[in-house]
Order: structure tokens, then sequence, then C-alpha cells
């Protein structure tokens, strides 16, 4: 079955993740041509242990079949199978929301979510917000009221954001502080991420 | 985690006869919340997991008739933003929106929360470390090991229905809301169907405490009933907890009135966030029924309720707290009255 590789890894050949994840092996691999060093790499992620299953899902508009450990999460499939690296992993236990990413359009804990249950659905991660070089507004947003520090709950707050909007509860800043209260932030970023949200609500709504 | 089979359920007979199949290393898997964080802590470990999350028609929300009717596979958002649930019973609405988050409510089912685990950080294995696993003794996770928490850090345990042998919380907010509007649990099982009072579904720890529910082996719980009643409108789910939002209570209570005026006629309070089950309280029923309420008799209730309760190390902050607590549920429930 195809594997197909992200558009990082086909474009500039190594990421930082391949270095990372190859361990022992990455000196030998930066001296590898390109489609060895590929292949390599795949073969690395595709070594799962335990019973697998089959899953077909769309991932950011993408569709993608996988072979995947029956074990193993959706945000683990999306980082190390998928090589999306923006959805984050804060606590693996559903206490972060660094993880969200939307299923069939509503945001989920992607942590706790076991990744053969997308099977069949369909998956959008920040990666999947922007069209093209535009910025999804709530993207823009973020950035017009520093609505970040270290930026590692950043995802996760822009895929609850994007819902708090579209869901329609976005009606004052209590309602939006309520429903993004499953994103936290460690570096305590919340006033611009209240004032993001309300800037995005205005251009989303229209 | 071990290796586990995972198949996907289309019907509930098919689920039931799957899991017999598996001769008992099984587990149903709804929205996993629950038991893929306790698989994950190395708490849970299932052969094969049967997923009832699509089961056809188990996600059904039925208002129509003389019952509400939700399947067990429904999700929490779903039976929480569901316009007659919303606005004629805002004790079950409230007991969902104020549990855990929007993305968990959006993978969470009304079933599943039922079955959800306590919160003991010594059940949990020292909350997620890998290297506490079975550190701490519990009975809950190792019968007859032990409680640590009990002399231990049980600030969040329970003053209520507890025994020698465990004091852990039962974590569930919709279970306390169900209490309180006597819902009927609908499961299907290896026997055949079977409905349970939610009253009956819960075991005091006693000397058991690994066993939290009158569930038989295979049982799935295909859906949740409550009777209609003009007390749904009269009502409110109060919880108080370390934050503002996406905690467990530290202290809660679900209570629903009919009233005549301002006097009391029949009340339903139950009790989260204090005791092992989800707590019902007769006496605190029995004082305000009849009554004109005042805050002094709410208040009143509040403290019958406490009457047997018992702190532990650090937890007798919430026998007052938790009086205050139903005190002022009876008040905002009154000022819901149509
Ligand atoms: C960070 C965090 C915060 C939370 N905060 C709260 C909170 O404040 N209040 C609150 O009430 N809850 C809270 N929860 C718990 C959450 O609500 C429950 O985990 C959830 O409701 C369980 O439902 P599920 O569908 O995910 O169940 P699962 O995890 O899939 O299953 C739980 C158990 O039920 C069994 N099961 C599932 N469905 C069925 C069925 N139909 N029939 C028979 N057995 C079944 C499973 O075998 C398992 O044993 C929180 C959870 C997390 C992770
Ligand atoms: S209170 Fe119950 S769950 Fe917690 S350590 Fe004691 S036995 Fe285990
Ligand atoms: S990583 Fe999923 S909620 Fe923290
Ligand atoms: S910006 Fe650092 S955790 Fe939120």
């Amino acid at each position: 079955m195809e594997d197909e590789r992200s558009e990082t890894t086909q474009t500039c050949g190594v990421t930082r993740r391949v270095v990372l994840a190859s361990g022992a092996g990455a000196a030998a691999a930066s001296i590898l041509p390109l489609e060895q060093r590929a292949q390599a790499q795949q073969q690395f992620a595709r070594a799962e242990t335990g019973q697998t299953v089959q899953v077909s899902a769309n991932v950011n508009g993408r569709p993608v079949i996988l072979e995947i450990d029956s074990r193993a999460s959706l945000l683990d499939l999306l980082r190390e199978r998928r090589e999306l690296t923006g959805t984050k992993k804060g606590c693996d236990h559903g206490q972060c929301g660094a993880c969200t990413v939307h299923l069939d359009g509503r945001p989920v804990s992607s942590c706790l979510t076991l990744a053969a249950k997308i099977d069949g659905r369909q998956v959008t991660t920040i990666e999947g917000l922007a069209e093209g070089a535009d910025l999804h507004p709530m993207q823009q947003a973020f950035i017009d009221n520093d609505a970040l520090q270290c930026g590692y709950c950043t995802p996760g707050q822009i895929m609850s954001a994007v819902a708090c909007v579209t869901g329609g509860h976005a009606t004052s800043p209590d309602a939006i502080r309520e429903f993004m209260s499953g994103n936290i932030c460690r570096c305590g970023a919340y006033v611009g991420i209240l004032a993001a949200v309300q800037q995005a609500a205005k251009v989303m709504e229209g | 985690m071990r290796a586990l089979s995972y198949t996907v359920a289309p019907s509930a007979e098919a689920a039931v006869a799957r899991f017999a199949a598996a001769q008992g290393s099984a587990r149903y898997i709804a929205g996993g919340t629950n038991l893929y964080d306790l698989m994950k802590l190395g708490i849970e470990h299932p052969a094969h997991l049967i997923d009832v999350s699509r089961i056809d028609g188990m996600d059904a929300i039925e208002t129509d008739g003389d019952i509400l009717r939700f399947g067990g596979r429904a999700l929490m958002t779903d039976v929480a933003y569901t316009p007659v649930v919303r606005d004629q019973y805002p004790v079950l609405s409230e007991s969902l929106l104020k549990a855990a988050s929007q993305q968990l409510r959006n993978m969470a089912t009304v079933g599943g929360n039922l079955l959800q685990r306590t919160r003991c950080m010594y059940f949990r294995n020292g909350a997620g470390s890998t290297s506490m696993v079975g550190v701490y003794p519990c009975n809950k996770r190792e019968p007859g090991s032990g409680c640590s928490a009990i002399g231990g850090l049980d600030r969040t345990h329970a003053v209520l229905g507890t025994s020698e042998a465990c004091t852990a919380v039962a974590p569930g907010d919709w279970p306390v809301a169900l209490m309180a509007m006597d819902a009927t649990i609908e499961m299907l099982g290896p026997e055949g169907p079977r409905n349970l009072p939610i009253a009956e579904f819960y075991r005091l720890p006693g000397d058991t405490p690994h066993r939290e529910f009158n569930l038989h082996p295979g049982e799935l719980v295909t859906a949740i009933t409550v009777r209609k009643t003009p007390a749904g409108r009269a009502s409110t789910y109060h919880k108080i907890r370390d934050r503002e939002s996406y905690a467990f209570a530290l202290a809660s209570a679900a209570v629903a009135l009919e009233m005549d005026g301002a006097t009391v006629r029949t009340a339903r309070i139950a009790l989260g966030g204090v005791a092992t089950t989800p707590w019902r309280s007769r006496a605190a029923e029995a004082i305000v029924t009849g009554s004109p309420l005042t805050p002094e008799l709410a208040l009143r209730a509040g403290r019958a309720a406490f009457a047997d309760a018992r702190g532990g190390q650090h937890n007798a902050f919430k026998i007052e707290l938790g009086a205050r607590v139903i005190a002022d549920a009876l008040i905002i429930a009154a000022e819901r009255r149509a």
C-alpha cells in the first residue's frame, strides 16, 4: 500500500523530524542519496508491532489509506505517520487540548481518539486551515493579537477557536472563555486568545 | 499497552455476541475518553475492543412521547443541546455542559459516562507517571492490596458512602442529574434485554470497591430514559470546582422542584463530588417538602444531607461546602419555576 508522504518531506528532502526519528541511523542517513533516505524513513514509520487495522480516511482534503497499530492514537497517526506535526502532544490524557483536531467538523482530542476510529471519516488539522498562502482568519487573528508566547498550545487553541465561532459560541467574553476552557495555555496568553477569537468572529461572521 | 484486536460492531446484538465470543477478554469502547486513557495508564488491558460508537440507531435522542430517551452512544454534546433537554430539563443539560471540555463532549457518550471510573490519583497510578505504575496500593485497581488514600492525600475523596476499603468519589456529573430524575438504564446482554432504575445501578464500595456497577459481563447500555415531569423546569445542576471550568466536581448538587407559589410540593436532590456513588438525599428532600423555601430552610436541608458524613485527612471541608452547594442549588432551581 502506498504510504504517501507529506509535502514537507517531498520538497525539503530531510526534516528535523527525520533526523530525530532515525536516531542512531541519522548520521548514515544524512550521507545517503535522497531516494534511499526516504525509503529508510518509510521503513521506520512502518514499524508497527502489535495487531494492525486498516483505516481509510480523509485528512486535510486528501485520501489516506494506512495500516496502523490498533492501539495507536489519532495524534500519533498524524504526527508519526503523516508528518503532520502541527498537532501537539501536551499531556496525552485529554487534559490540555494541545492535540485538538476536527473530526467530521467537530473538535476532538486526538490523543484520546483511537486512530482506528477515523475510518471513513474526515480529519482537519491546523495544517488544513489555510487556503494556499491565505491564512485562515483565526490564524491571522492569533498573529495580530499576540495570542501566544511559546506557541505550543496554539494549534489546538486555533482549532477550538474556529469551532467556537462556527458553532455560534462566540457570543460574549464569558461564553468564549467557557468554550475555550478545554485548551490550557501554560504561558497564560489567554487575554490575547480571547481578543483573537473576538476579532476573527467579526471576520468569519462577515 | 498490550496488543489488541479492534472491531466495529454494526448492531447491539452483534456487539453482545462478539463480547460473548471473546470470553471475558473484550471491552466495549465508545468515545474511549475514559477507557483509552486507563489503557494508557496501564490500568485497563483488554485484548479485544468492540467499538459500539457506530451502532446503527443507538445515537437516537427521542423526546416526543412521555419519556426522554437517549441512545447509549449519543454524544454528550448532542444530548445537552437538544432543545427540549436544554429548555425544559436544565439539570440534565447543565450536568453535561459543566463536564469535561467541548472536545471531550464531542467524543464521550452518555452511556460511557455512566461507567467512567474514579479519578482517585492512587487508582490512576500516580496520575500518569509511568514510574508510578503499581507503586501505590489500591483496592479498586488491585483488590486486597490496600487503600493509599485513607490517611493519605484524600482532598478530593468522598465523605459519604465510604468504607474501610475505599473512599474514592464517583466522578460523573450526568449520573447525578439522572439520579435526581429517577432515570432508567436500558441494557442488552447475553440473556436478553433488561431495565434497571439508576438507583440500583451503582454499588457502594463496601469490601469490593473494584465492583462499581450492577452490570453483568457483556451487558451493553443501549439507552437511558427519563420520565417527563414538570419538575424538570425548576431544576439545576450546580457544580463547584477548583477552577471555573474543565474540572471534576469538589461538590455538586442536582435539584429539581415542583412548587406551589413559594412552597415546595416535591423535591429531588442528588449529590456529586462528595460520595462514592451518585447520591440521592431523601433526608434533604424531606426537610424542604411542604414548606416555603427560604435560605435558612435550604441550608438546613443541605446540612441534613451530610448528617452521616465522615471527613478524612484533607476533605472534611466538603461537608460544609456540600451543604452550601445544596442550599444554593435549591434557591437557583426555585427561581426557575414557571
Ligand atoms: C480531562 C477529562 C476531564 C473530564 N471531566 C469530566 C467532568 O468534569 N465530569 C464528568 O462527568 N466527566 C468528565 N470526564 C469523563 C468523561 O465524561 C467520560 O470519560 C466519558 O463520559 C466516558 O464516555 P466514553 O463514551 O468516552 O466512554 P469510554 O471511555 O468509551 O468507555 C468507558 C467505559 O464504559 C464502557 N462502555 C462504553 N459504552 C458502553 C455501553 N454503551 N454499554 C456498556 N458499556 C459501555 C467501556 O467499556 C468502558 O468501561 C472527563 C474526562 C477527561 C479525560
Ligand atoms: S480510595 Fe479507592 S480508588 Fe483510591 S486508593 Fe483507595 S481503594 Fe484505590
Ligand atoms: S495532548 Fe491531548 S489533550 Fe493534552
Ligand atoms: S503559548 Fe505557550 S502554552 Fe500557550
